[in-house]
């Protein structure tokens, strides 16, 4: 949707945090050089995260009618034939195109529904001319115009949106419950505290198209009755942060957030807060007590924020994904939300492919479509000869998915079931070189330094599980130890103030449930199948070796031997079993012992 | 190790007095020094309403912030699932090798502190090291040292 100024070809750079670790900013100042050296004459423009992130850097050359060509995995030095043969000499160079109707794009793409995402490497997130010209700001102002608040949470409740950072609560009562609230002073929050390891939806949507969530919350305040809110928004993002600033200041320029919006007799002032690096303040209560500039802790509920919140007035939270929604949900009416997904879970969810997946980055896809279409026709499986094993989902607080319950749907009660959750949205595929118990003691390690210390068996016993847990992936595991972490896991969760706590066993439990074997191997066996426990693998070559060299020119300890062409060999006393020769041997030709 | 006071005055006047400002005030003052001195915990303490309690209170509870000095550049390595999955802790034992110093520490000139990173959300390029306020992705324990020599030279 870009304005074309004159006839001619527009270059346009994905520059998001994922785009620019991949090399987009050399990728985009070797543009801006070579237009201006040349006099070309050329705009170049920049916009967010397509969500293809594995074929990053792109750059997307549209055509005087609109017309874009992908181009991936673009480094500088492409880029300039790009600029000499396409945008110049009207060629385009075909085979680094990525075609929407064919191949692995098709696959991507074809099964995706993209309304969070809809703009996202679409429009310049620095320009609200290019979200308004997507009918940017529109949903604001017929909501303004009605002036009718009970008819928009009516159609929040009836589109049957519940929040998407991973509680799963329907928004639109949420919105009721703020709403019956009485008094003059009434807050908004959008959590963008996303904390999960293994999850950026939200970072791409803030990169990326700003506008659609500062829209949706005001939206949000006007049916609450809320004038002021803000975005808290973890400081690891410095990127999201710096264009929501630029965003809000346009917004409030044009008359879209401030006083007396669009002249329509509503306020609504947006802050931003950064976050400071807790996980905890993902928790609405923590989160607020950050804001109020105290220790990041969770207190009791109720009162739920809802009646008293911020500063103690009613105040209502939801996650950027959620707030994101809410534009798309007014402009295109509730009925057509609620068509897509299933019984109690609507709409679409974004998730985050990583991990051992081959197409890693951001898909949005309609509720119902199962854990395997994901990972297998979208995501594309391993990419390797390797098989997936598990899927984690939920971060922290969610759970392994193993491969034979890939046919689970997308469904808050169906990922609940096989002891996961839906959760903000991370998925980190594994695959056989993935060990579950060192997962689990992953997982406890986050959890344990993250516990905020209120609660005793939040803290102490997230301790003792990942001491027992480091004690099994050393090799010094007993058998009374599986018993022992499911006591305390149950413990735990039941005695817990807050989602943390309560949540905090899950990847222990998951794992014990679907890889129980694994566990016992470890304890038993002193064997760890996936050769990630140091104490408890060997690595040795066998005779698929073809002596490529690529192992022993790797190696950090240089114990690896042979000739060219001749089997190697692994000096055991030297190595320290960090598998990268498996890693790099393209003749599955290193095995665990 | 005294401090230029002036610079933290400047810091409460533009971000304001009020015990809800004390988390902006402290990122602050960690932009400005590169950690926070307990002597500027004290002075606020000292002018403003907030009291030494919140300050320390909230800069030992978020793990942004530092008390003690760090090196000219800070080295992240990502420990996110996937990073993880893909051998975070590979990385980190050859930077720690490539440095000379453990997680947590500052190399004994100054130039580097190396630190771990919950998820600096990057995912799809793991693993990732962030450098200051550049990422560097899809590394491995030799990409993750070259990066450090290029930076050396």
């Amino acid at each position: 949707m870009q304005t074309q100024t004159n006839n001619k070809r527009t270059v346009v750079v994905g520059m998001s945090t994922c785009n620019i670790a991949a090399g987009a900013q050399e990728v985009y100042d070797l543009c801006r050089k070579t237009v201006e050296e040349k006099k070309l004459g050329v705009e170049v423009r920049i916009t967010g995260c397509l969500g293809m992130c594995y074929a990053e850097p792109q750059v997307q050359i549209v055509e005087a009618d609109g017309t874009r060509s992908l181009y991936c995995d673009v480094t500088a030095q492409r880029m300039g034939k790009i600029i000499d043969e396409h945008v110049v000499g009207g060629v385009p160079r075909a085979q680094w195109i990525a075609k929407y109707d064919e191949g692995e794009t098709k696959d991507l793409m074809g099964k995706q529904r993209r309304i969070v995402l809809a703009n996202c490497g679409v429009i310049d997130p620095e320009k609200i001319e290019d979200y308004l010209a997507v009918d940017g700001y529109k949903a604001l102002r017929s909501v303004l115009e009605e002036k009718n608040p009970d008819k928009v949470i009516d159609a929040l409740v009836k589109s049957g949106l519940r929040g998407r950072g991973g509680a799963g609560f329907p928004t639109g009562m949420k919105w009721k419950f703020a709403r019956a609230e009485k008094g003059p002073k009434k807050y908004m929050i959008c959590n963008a505290d996303e904390g999960d390891p293994g999850a950026f939806m939200d970072r791409t949507t803030l990169e990326s198209d700003p506008h659609a969530v500062l829209e949706g919350m005001a939206i949000g305040g006007f049916a609450t009755g809320a004038d002021e809110a803000y975005i808290y928004c973890r400081a690891e993002y410095p990127m999201a942060i710096a264009r929501l600033y630029k965003a809000i200041a346009q917004a409030e320029e044009r008359g879209f957030l401030g006083r007396n919006i669009m002249g329509l007799g509503f306020d609504f002032v947006i802050h931003i807060k950064e976050g400071a690096g807790a996980f905890v303040c993902g928790e609405e209560t923590a989160l607020m007590a950050s804001i109020e500039g105290r220790r990041g802790m969770p207190r009791i509920r109720p009162p739920f924020p809802a009646q008293s919140g911020l500063f103690g007035k009613p105040t209502t939270i939801n996650n950027v994904e959620t707030w994101a929604n809410v534009p798309w949900i007014i402009r295109n009416g509730w009925e057509a939300f609620a068509a897509m997904g299933t019984e109690k879970s609507k709409g679409s969810k974004v998730f985050a492919l990583a991990g051992k997946i081959k197409r890693g980055g951001l898909v949005e896809v309609p509720m119902g479509i199962t854990l395997g279409e994901i990972i297998h026709e979208v995501g594309g499986g391993t990419g390797t000869n390797r098989k997936v094993k598990a899927v984690q989902m939920g971060g922290p607080s969610g759970g392994c998915v193993p491969a034979e319950l890939f046919h689970t749907k997308i469904d808050y009660d169906e990922v609940t079931r096989t002891g996961a959750i839906m959760g903000s949205g991370g998925m980190v595929v594994m695959d056989d070189t993935t060990c579950m118990v060192d997962i689990a003691r992953y997982f406890l390690d986050f959890t344990q330094l993250e516990s905020c210390g209120k609660c005793t068996f939040c803290r102490v016993g997230t301790k003792r599980m990942l001491e027992i847990l480091t004690r099994i992936c050393a090799g010094k595991g007993e058998e009374s130890d599986i018993a022992l972490l499911e006591d305390l896991a149950k413990q735990i969760k039941t005695t817990s103030l807050c989602g943390l706590g309560q949540t905090a066993p899950n990847p222990v439990l998951t794992t014990l449930r679907y890889f129980r074997h694994e566990y016992e191997e470890h304890i038993r066996d002193h064997k760890c199948r996936a050769g990630r426990c140091r104490s408890l693998c060997t690595f040795t070559i066998t005779d698929a070796c073809t002596g490529c060299l690529i192992c022993a020119r790797n190696c950090p300890v240089s114990c690896i031997t042979g000739e060219k062409k001749t089997m190697h060999v692994i000096n055991q006393k030297a190595c320290i079993r960090c598998g990268v020769c498996r890693d790099f041997c393209k003749f599955d030709a290193v095995v665990v012992g | 190790m005294t401090i230029d006071l002036a610079r933290v005055d400047a810091i409460v006047a533009r971000k304001g007095e009020g015990p809800e400002m004390a988390i902006p005030v402290l990122q602050m003052i960690q932009d400005e020094f590169r950690y926070v001195p307990i002597e500027a915990i004290e002075h606020i303490a000292k002018t403003t309403q907030m009291t030494e309690a919140q300050l320390y209170g909230v800069a030992t509870f978020f793990a942004q912030f530092r008390l003690t000095p760090v090196g000219e550049r800070i080295i992240k390595v990502c420990h996110g699932t996937a990073c993880h999955v893909g051998g975070a802790v590979g990385l980190t034992e050859a930077i720690e090798e490539r440095l000379g110093v453990k997680t947590g520490e500052n190399t004994p000139d100054m130039k580097y502190t190396l630190t771990s990173v919950a998820c600096v959300g990057c995912c799809s390029l793991a693993p990732v090291v962030m450098i200051d306020s550049t990422t560097y992705g899809r590394l491995d324990r030799k990409k993750s040292v070259k990066v450090i020599d290029d930076l050396e030279s």
